[in-house]
């Protein structure tokens, strides 16, 4: 019994963090169509932001201070991403709106450019960030489960992020404005909306999610430039299990694979409880071709 | 329009320029390497082309990109220093060492695809380099094939001996199972085995189950996880309802970050259940967080805290070279002293010439940092004392065991009755 | 252009530069030194994945991103066959430290060359048919197919890495030393390999020619303009991509099955996500909807790749990114779209070049 409201607590606590990786890309890949396979690596400039806030505080701050510099680490986290992703936009991305495949190809290339950059800059060797004390440890329930202060907050960030983006999208003029272009830019554009600084603030702000993402991650996850790598595939299968285009189909995708991922990992191994998962998803995707929810159009191509 | 064109045709050229430039290199070597045939001859070519410059080359060969990079660059770098300090004294054979660089990335083609660059268009005297086992088996076919030599730094799972292959990290007998006999005897008798799942893990924990089956331990578990694993919070429910004494880790580089940050969390601390890591040096700790590892154990052959006046200088040396707060470890220590044992051996044979060298190199003996060390004429490992540290707050090993002298290699753990099923076949 | 200096019609003149090209490269043993010629072989190699890949891309608009799977599958195939001939009869080495005791029955096959040959084409080709006639049927399309063959990586490399007793886990399947009795490292054996690759990447191009050429060709160009109209003319484009994708997975396992003889190892590495990216780039980079630009372009970038990193073992990778960057934003049609750009230019079509109208020019 504990070990099932364990497991439940894990498959949430994965659920969380893969959404987390995934509500960035639901954004530049769902909403804007743009293939971002340099996501992992917008992941990984969050983590290394973080560090740097560390190292910041460590050498510039009272000791007494040091707890809170992962408070101010996750905007900090967010704005250097964001801006990442806004130059991105501006030289790259706006480019290759319309051409998805195009689109993939060249940002394999800008990640290939950033995991190199940050291996010159940071060295090759993983990074160490300290979590502040106040996440260590865990509230023990029944006795004997125990869960991780850190899983909480990452379960409480992710809920924070996704009304946040809520607001943004469904109450916010811009947002208002945002889902103009993407229903329909020429209308948009016609009603004097400015698209091109629409594309690039969503495009930015889909990145800076990726860098809250990275800076979550550097409290359970390693640091390295290479850690892209180990996400992007899995940010993937969660927007495209949900349907593309669509928040709510995304929280799903994360909590079907995460769910599913803890519980085959438990009554399997590691290994086989992945194959297993990704099975399934190509099963599912023969039953629902365009994910768990669907966008509705009369449009047939 | 006709501008665009213009761009157009500009970038071609480049493109065109890149072809010519590969062309070109094919051009250069052509000149040299007409009359490589065979492998040996191949090896007596590196000979003659080095004698002619006053120069030596050695190829050094680590994943400088890709998700290995995280380990083997600091190897790399200690290479690099090795070459510098003997080039400071005088080189070897009155000849500067002139190291060749390549990049394996991650990639098990590519290394070796950069091997036989290294040995036959580059004539390298020998090569130093590779870290994981599949690394080392995709470049030994190449080093036998064309008589080249190479020196691996890295602790591994044995049953393997190559005629082209020097072994200056542990094989197992070194490592994991004199650290398997000291958890029976002082920690527990209930192992739970947790891998990255690759070639090294499995065997590894193969012999570890032979040994406790021997031994009287009791095996609770055994996981592996794909590499690159980053989620363990089933894994450690898993542990938990095991209720192993002792955890026997064999996880790779990123999944040890996770695992040992989600241990913590999840409420264990070295005290409730001992760890052992062997993959797990003052550099992943680093990388981990001292204050995450502390209490936890490594079995190793060097520890930058190992008390030796060689390694003082070495860590001062490193420290100096690559900044403060670098820092040493096992297979840094073993890629060092991989570069001064093949200078001596070539000092002693008077030659680069691979047979001589091999020959030269039997039974030779050298002040490493981790104390003396010797290579085994047989199986061309070398004898290594055997250590169990603990991790301490500031991110060094303790060290609490040690075997005393250097323990003789035992690749296919012949000297086991235990072991007999594990290497029949050779 | 260069045609009407030369007063040759377009067609013969192209069939002039192929002919040259062919004879550029059967003599290549000539002028390569070895190592440059093993490089050279590999890269042909490489080149038939990209042929067939452009079959699916280029021509139908189906992006795989899980070739790799396909190229690893004929690679394992030939990699057995040759790992026990060198055991000899005994066990090859790594199942013995994995424990087993007798060759597994899919093994035993492979003692045959004739066997191995036919595994190494359909068994891939068998798998893209199942998948194919799964999600073709279910038109699942775009990027939606493109994840799921991701998924496929996922599954089989994890599959491969987790049965080392039966596949050799990580390390893969390597240390081979006899083909047909020759031994595999003489150069004697690496230049008639180099010479049997050169065949058959001829071979390969003259089949995926004849195929696009053909009616079939035609149908697939018309479903990647427009899937639902080829439909609603009468026709199952299920069929088609099922056939096409088949044939262009059946090329990728005959081409891993020559890298295997080139190269002398495969492991699941080579069938991870990396690699089937890369393939894609290689097309890309060519030019995709032209035969000769996908060949060219897994030549032209593995050369890249080759010289960068020799020459810049720290930095290389800022230059292929940078390369990929550049080509996809001003070579959308890739190297060999320049010279259809040029042509179109030159006719005063210039006004259709649009981000998305790819046109497929004559080969």
């Amino acid at each position: 019994m504990d070990v099932l409201i364990l497991q439940l607590f894990n498959g949430i606590s994965v659920s969380s963090i893969l959404l987390l990786i995934a509500l960035g890309l639901a954004i530049t890949f769902g909403l804007m169509k743009v293939i971002n396979m340099a996501h992992g690596e917008l992941i990984m400039i969050g983590a290394y932001a973080a560090y740097m806030m560390q190292n910041l505080f460590q050498s510039y701050m009272p000791e007494s201070a040091f707890n809170w510099y992962f408070v101010v680490a996750i905007p900090f986290s967010f704005a250097i991403a964001f801006v990442i992703g806004l130059l991105l936009e501006t030289v790259l991305i706006r480019f290759l709106y319309g051409r998805p495949l195009d689109s993939l190809l060249a940002t394999w290339g800008v990640g290939l450019m950033l995991q190199q950059l940050a291996r010159t800059i940071f060295g090759a060797p993983n990074v160490g960030v300290t979590s502040p004390t106040w996440l260590d440890g865990g509230m023990t329930i029944l006795g004997d489960v125990v869960l991780p202060y850190k899983r909480l907050f990452i379960i409480a960030l992710v809920a924070v992020v996704l009304a946040a983006m809520y607001l943004y999208i469904n109450r916010s003029h811009a947002g208002r404005r945002m889902r103009a272009v993407m229903q329909n830019r020429e209308m948009a554009a016609c009603l004097g909306i400015s698209t091109r600084r629409v594309d690039a603030v969503t495009f930015a702000i889909g990145s800076g999610i990726a860098g809250i993402a990275g800076c979550a991650l550097t409290l359970i996850g390693p640091i390295g430039p290479s850690l892209g790598t180990y996400y992007i595939v899995d940010a993937f299968m969660v927007v495209v299990l949900g349907g593309v285009g669509k928040l709510v189909g995304t929280v799903f995708g994360a909590l079907g694979i995460g769910l599913s991922n803890t519980l085959f990992e438990y009554w399997t191994t590691a290994s086989l409880g992945k194959v297993l998962v990704f099975l399934c998803i190509v099963a599912f995707l023969q039953w629902k071709p365009s994910g768990l929810i669907a966008m509705r159009t009369r449009s047939l191509d | 329009m006709s501008q665009k064109v213009w761009k157009r045709v500009s970038l071609l050229l480049v493109a065109l320029c890149i072809v010519l430039a590969g062309c070109s290199n094919n051009a250069n070597n052509t000149t040299t390497t007409t009359s490589t045939n065979a492998g040996s001859e191949g090896a007596a070519d590196s000979n003659a082309s080095s004698d002619d410059s006053g120069e030596i080359k050695v190829g050094i060969l680590h994943s400088l990109s890709g998700t290995m990079a995280i380990s083997e660059v600091s190897v790399k770098d200690a290479e690099m220093m090795a070459i510098e300090e003997i080039n400071a004294k005088g080189g070897v054979l009155g000849k500067k060492l002139v190291p060749v660089i390549e990049d394996g990335a991650s990639d098990w083609p590519t290394f070796a695809e950069k091997a036989r660059k290294l040995i036959s268009e580059d004539k390298v005297a020998t090569v130093f380099g590779g870290w994981t086992s599949a690394s080392r088996k995709a470049m030994l076919p190449v080093f036998e094939e064309l008589n080249g030599l190479l020196w691996y730094p890295v602790q591994y799972e044995g049953l393997e001996s190559s005629p082209n292959i020097f072994y200056t990290g542990a094989t197992t007998n070194q490592q994991i199972v004199p650290a398997v006999s000291w958890l029976l005897e002082n920690k527990g008798k209930k192992f739970y085995l947790l891998g990255s799942d690759y070639v090294f893990p499995r065997t590894a924990n193969k012999i570890i189950k032979e040994q406790l089956k021997a031994e009287g331990g009791e095996l609770v578990g055994e996981e592996y996880t794909p590499l690159g694993h980053t989620d363990y919070s089933t894994i450690i429910s898993k542990i938990k309802e095991a209720k192993p004494e002792v955890v026997f880790n064999t996880l790779n580089g990123d999944s040890n970050v996770a695992f040992f940050k989600q241990l913590k969390d999840a409420g264990f601390t070295a005290q409730d259940m001992t760890t052992l890591s062997v993959s797990v040096a003052e550099e992943e700790i680093r990388g981990i967080g001292a204050d995450v590892l502390a209490g936890h154990l490594a079995a190793w052959n060097y520890y930058q805290t190992t008390d030796t006046p060689e390694n003082k200088t070495f860590v001062e040396n490193y420290k100096k070279k690559y900044g403060e707060d670098r820092v040493t470890a096992d297979p840094i220590e073993a890629g060092y002293d991989a570069v001064y044992l093949w200078a001596a051996a070539v000092e002693k044979a008077g030659s680069t010439d691979v047979d001589k060298v091999k020959e030269a190199a039997k039974e030779l003996e050298w002040d490493a940092p981790e104390g003396k060390v010797k290579i085994d004429g047989e199986t061309q490992h070398l004898y290594k004392t055997v250590r169990i540290g603990e991790v301490q707050t500031d991110g060094q090993f303790k060290e609490v065991w040690n075997s005393g002298e250097p323990v003789k290699p035992d690749p296919y753990l012949k000297g086991y009755e235990w072991a007999s099923s594990l290497s029949s076949g050779n | 252009m260069l045609h009407k200096l030369l007063r040759l019609p377009q067609g013969k003149w192209m069939l002039a530069l192929y002919a040259v090209a062919a004879i550029a490269l059967f003599c290549a043993p000539l002028y390569l030194s070895d190592f440059r010629l093993n490089l050279l072989a590999k890269f042909l190699a490489y080149a038939i994945v990209a042929l067939g890949l452009d079959l699916i891309w280029g021509y139908t608009g189906i992006l795989s991103l899980g070739h790799g799977v396909f190229f690893g599958l004929g690679g394992y195939a030939m990699a057995m066959y040759l790992k026990l001939t060198a055991s000899g009869g005994r066990l090859p080495d790594f199942m013995e430290w994995s424990g087993l005791t007798a060759l597994p029955w899919f093994w035993k096959p492979f003692n045959s060359f004739a066997f191995t040959v036919l595994a190494g084409i359909l068994v891939p080709a068998l798998l893209a048919l199942i998948l194919g006639y799964f999600t073709f049927r279910n038109r699942i399309k775009g990027v939606y197919f493109t994840i799921l063959t991701q998924a496929l990586v996922i599954i089989t490399t994890t599959l491969f890495i987790g049965q080392q007793a039966y596949t050799g886990g990580t390390n893969g399947v390597t240390g081979y030393t006899k083909l047909f009795g020759y031994s595999i490292a003489s150069p004697g054996t690496k230049t008639v390999l180099y010479l049997v690759t050169v065949a058959f990447l001829i071979a390969a191009f003259v089949l995926c020619r004849v195929l696009v050429k053909s009616r079939f060709g035609k149908v697939l160009r018309a479903i990647n303009d427009g899937e639902n109209r080829v439909r609603f003319i009468g026709y199952n484009p299920a069929t088609y991509q099922m056939i096409a994708f088949s044939v262009s997975a059946g090329l990728a396992g005959l081409a891993g099955m020559l890298f295997v003889l080139h190269v002398g190892i495969i492991s699941p590495s080579m069938m991870g996500i990396v690699p089937s990216i890369e393939m894609v780039l290689w097309v890309a980079i060519g030019g995709r909807g032209t035969l000769v630009g996908a060949a060219l372009g897994a030549i032209l970038l593995n050369s890249a790749k080759s010289v960068f990193s020799e020459t810049y073992p720290d930095a290389w990778l800022f230059f292929m990114g940078a390369l990929f960057v550049i080509v996809v934003v001003f070579l959308p049609k890739g190297a060999a779209g320049l010279f259809t750009q040029l042509k179109w230019f030159k006719r005063k079509e210039a006004g259709h070049e649009g981000a998305d109208s790819v046109r497929y020019p004559a080969v």
